[in-house]
């Protein structure tokens, strides 16, 4: 093809795995989407919300997701629901079930693993859960696969009646590569039908649904054996002295450091085209299977009686590389670096921080100054962990900070619940915290909880929710009422308080705790980077260099807008500041002015 | 060119520095040259003022979107420290170009570790081979182009003028990625990052 070089590859779009997902959702006709956000998944759903024709929503949680994308298969209409590696423990029921009672509108389900946990709490690998629920798995390794792989997983849906699964890791959702787009189908939307045998789930109907099931699963694995699954699988034949059994990300690392290896690619992770692959790996001398976090695939190929290298050779963690494929097939490589590495200063890390003006900080320094056991939940405030604050002792999965400080309460007779909290976000508390703390109640706990109200899902790029009055447009919504939630639930002592005033912080957490019953404190202040913001850019703080006493009180709150300067005194950076009030609070000899004091 | 264009750019810095739409800006580049091309991105946690990198690499074909150690023709470096973080992808004969920016990290701030004085000497002097590199205050120039904000577009001007693409192909690709609103600020943007270089090589 002769295109002049100026001009060439606006066809192509430079798309993100998470945007290609969502174009591939339009051109298969998808009716309903519906998800919680969670990285690296997040924008998937962000960006279908850009297509008129789907109904996109934030759900509360992963479960309720898949449950809302199940109903709208059943009625007949295609459906997605999208999260995280984790979220699909949230939705792992439903998703059990609705592989016996199959799906009438198709139905897939797109689940992002983070292989070296760039924003996770572990390194989980999803294709566990296809082997256990019985249900095929996708895996694309660029964009251009993420939109056919999906158009494909729809079509795959309602030709084998089965839920799909489309998994994905972080390095294929957040990376651009070039895509030639499709057109959308139409999509009518099938007749609901009833059919209690096939959609009640007791177990009359499922013990007969798991022999269709079986059957389904044996038909499937024919059909793959003989080649006729589109999609699942591509198989480049060069060297016989080498064969690479790989998929998704890996696949282009073996690309790269293996251009004469002979490659059997998987499109389909789950099941495996076992037949094809025996007939493979009986045409190489030595055969590699390459495949980032668990030996997922190379079990499956051992149980099947064909030998084959994996493991053996590469790690169980983190994310695969070329250079990590070099050192195992090209030990010889040497590179030709510009620096002596050894020879140069090391640099200190930098890990994430509380953003300038950040409400969960003032809170965080209340808790620091009373020196209270944490039960902590995820979000951005589990920074609240990290220095200054160093004010959290244990976060373990979504909503389980109020259930965990129901149980320290309990295994000291309720003593240290006079000298522990709870801290959840209103996200979380929605997401799983609701019901943890209707069971403190009714099993009379005297546990605190912190419910961090910033009035967003901050963490994951800001989404809103059920209690922060917009819904995915940003469009007007019903606005939940937590106070009265928690009312509701049976909770009788709640306070409300400003989480950037320490000292109403320090006095209030001190009362709670010695209550004996559950309660709850909501610290409610907005997070300054959504509109409309915390201050104005004209009330950013000043310094007053003639009261300074360089004693330097404020550069230890962290704030990234304020440097300790060469001299001692401290530089406020006002692109960075967001005119919070925390630094005029700390500074005890009023040298810092501005931000809305009130 | 006898031979096709091959590139690989880490851009790096602190989360919230304009990486991810530098990394856009050089994809769309590559998308007008004809060439296949990978732009690998971070959100998610880093993105909270953490240290942030985002890969470009563009060639007739691109397989691993990763800068390996050692692969880098360029290296764009938002900020002192990162410059230092991530030197060590620089192939030799590459160029690091550092914006004059020193933004302590917590570690630094809290007292358990010490800002490296003198990083953008040392990375000089260190340097093996051909390698050259290049610092300049970016945050300055964009402000003077009309928001600090552009500070990004600044660091692709400048080594613009150390590859063989034609500045058109980037004056295109600001106008496509940015707001009508925004494009006279980084056009001017990109003409003093441009401009920077041209004086510093005739020093
Ligand atoms: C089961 C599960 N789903 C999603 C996520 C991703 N995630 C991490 S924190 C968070 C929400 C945080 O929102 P909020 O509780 O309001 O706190 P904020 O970040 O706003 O402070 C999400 C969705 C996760 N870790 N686990």
């Amino acid at each position: 093809m002769d295109k002049p070089a100026n001009f060439a590859g606006l066809d192509r779009q430079l798309l993100l795995g998470n945007e290609a997902i969502a174009r591939g959702a339009f051109e298969a006709g998808v009716k309903v989407i519906s998800s919680y956000p969670g990285t690296p998944s997040t924008e998937i759903t962000v960006n279908a919300a850009k297509y008129p024709r789907i109904y996109t929503e934030w759900a509360t949680n992963e479960k309720v997701g898949l449950e809302v994308a199940y109903g709208a298969s059943l009625g007949g209409g295609r459906a997605m629901s999208c999260m995280k590696h984790v979220g699909l423990n949230v939705a792992a029921d439903p998703l059990f079930t609705s592989s016996y009672t199959g799906v009438n509108g198709g139905l897939v389900i797109v689940v992002a693993d983070d292989p070296g946990m760039h924003s996770s709490q572990n390194e989980q690998d999803s294709r566990h859960y296809a082997r256990a629920a019985k249900l095929m798995m996708f895996e694309p390794a660029d964009s251009q696969e993420c939109l056919d792989m999906t158009r494909q997983a729809f079509a795959l849906s309602e030709q084998y009646d089965t839920p799909v699964l489309l998994r994905l890791t972080t390095r294929i959702s957040h990376t651009r590569t070039q895509v030639t787009v499709g057109e959308p189908i139409e999509q009518p939307r099938r007749a609901y039908v009833k059919d209690m045998m096939k959609y009640v789930m007791m177990p009359g109907m499922a013990i007969k649904r798991h022999v269709v099931i079986e059957g389904r699963q044996s038909q499937l694995q024919k059909d793959l054996d003989s080649g006729l699954v589109p999609g699942a699988f591509t198989i480049t034949r060069k060297s016989e002295k080498l064969g690479i059994l790989t998929s998704g990300m890996a696949y282009q690392y073996v690309r790269e450091a293996l251009p004469d290896a002979s490659i059997f690619k998987l499109g389909l992770v789950y099941p495996l085209p076992i037949e094809q692959i025996r007939a493979f790996a009986a045409s190489v001398e030595r055969f590699v299977i390459v495949e980032e976090l668990d030996p997922f695939i190379e079990t499956e190929i051992k149980a099947a009686g064909i030998a084959c290298e994996g493991k053996s050779l590469f790690t169980l963690q983190g994310e695969y590389s070329l250079a990590l494929l070099n050192k195992v097939f090209h030990p010889e490589t040497v590179l030709d670096p510009a620096y002596d590495t050894s020879a140069l200063t090391p640099a200190p890390g930098r890990p994430p921080v509380m953003c300038a003006g950040c409400p969960h900080k003032g809170l965080f320094m209340a808790l620091n100054r009373l020196k209270l056991t944490v039960a902590g939940d995820i979000g951005c405030y589990t920074l609240g962990a990290l220095a200054p604050t160093n004010a959290m002792d244990a976060c373990l999965c979504m909503g389980a900070s109020v259930g965990m400080a129901h149980g320290l309460d309990q295994v000291t007779d309720h003593e240290l619940a006079r000298k522990s909290v709870a801290v959840i976000g209103d996200s979380t508390f929605l997401h799983t915290g609701v019901s943890s703390l209707i069971n403190s109640v009714y099993n009379g706990s005297t546990s605190t909880v912190i419910i961090l109200d910033n009035s967003i899902t901050g963490m994951t790029g800001h989404q809103q929710n059920a209690a922060s009055g917009l819904d995915i447009h940003n469009q007007p919504a019903p606005e939940l009422d937590l106070e009265q939630l928690c009312r509701a639930i049976g909770v009788r002592s709640i306070y409300e308080v400003d989480p950037a005033d320490i000292k109403a912080c320090v006095k209030v957490i001190k009362q709670a705790v010695e209550e004996p019953q559950v309660t709850v404190i909501i610290a409610k202040r907005p997070c300054a980077l959504i509109p409309p913001g915390i201050g104005k850019k004209e009330e950013v703080v000043k310094l007053d260099r003639d009261k300074c006493t360089r004693c330097q009180a404020c550069i230890k709150i962290m704030c990234p807008a304020l440097l300790a300067g060469p001299d001692g005194y401290p530089q406020i950076d006002p692109n960075i500041c967001n005119a919070c009030h925390l630094c005029t609070r700390v500074c005890n000899f009023g040298a810092l002015k501005g931000g809305n004091e009130a | 060119m006898s031979q096709p264009l091959s590139l690989n750019i880490a851009l790096v810095g602190v989360g919230g520095q304009g990486t991810l739409v530098a990394g856009k800006l050089l994809g769309t580049v590559a998308n007008l040259l004809g060439l296949d091309v990978k732009v690998s991105e971070v959100h998610g946690m880093s993105q909270r003022g953490g240290s942030v990198i985002t890969y470009v690499r563009m060639a007739e074909t691109v397989a691993s979107p990763i800068i390996e150690p050692a692969q880098a023709d360029f290296i764009l470096s938002f900020e002192e420290l990162e410059a230092l973080r991530w030197a060590y992808l620089l192939k030799a004969g590459g160029a690091l170009l550092v914006n004059n920016l020193q933004i302590p990290p917590a570690t630094v701030s809290t007292g358990v570790a010490k800002y490296p004085q003198g990083i953008v000497s040392e990375l000089d002097e260190k340097a093996l081979g051909q390698s050259k590199v290049f610092s300049f205050d970016a945050q300055k120039l964009a402000d003077e182009a009309g928001s600090y904000r552009a500070t990004n577009v600044v660091m692709l001007g400048a080594m613009s003028r150390l590859t063989a693409i034609d500045p058109d192909i980037f004056a295109k690709a600001i106008d496509l990625v940015f707001p009508e609103k925004l494009r006279a600020v980084n056009h001017k943007a990109f003409q003093s990052g441009s401009d920077i270089i041209k004086y510093t090589c005739e020093f």
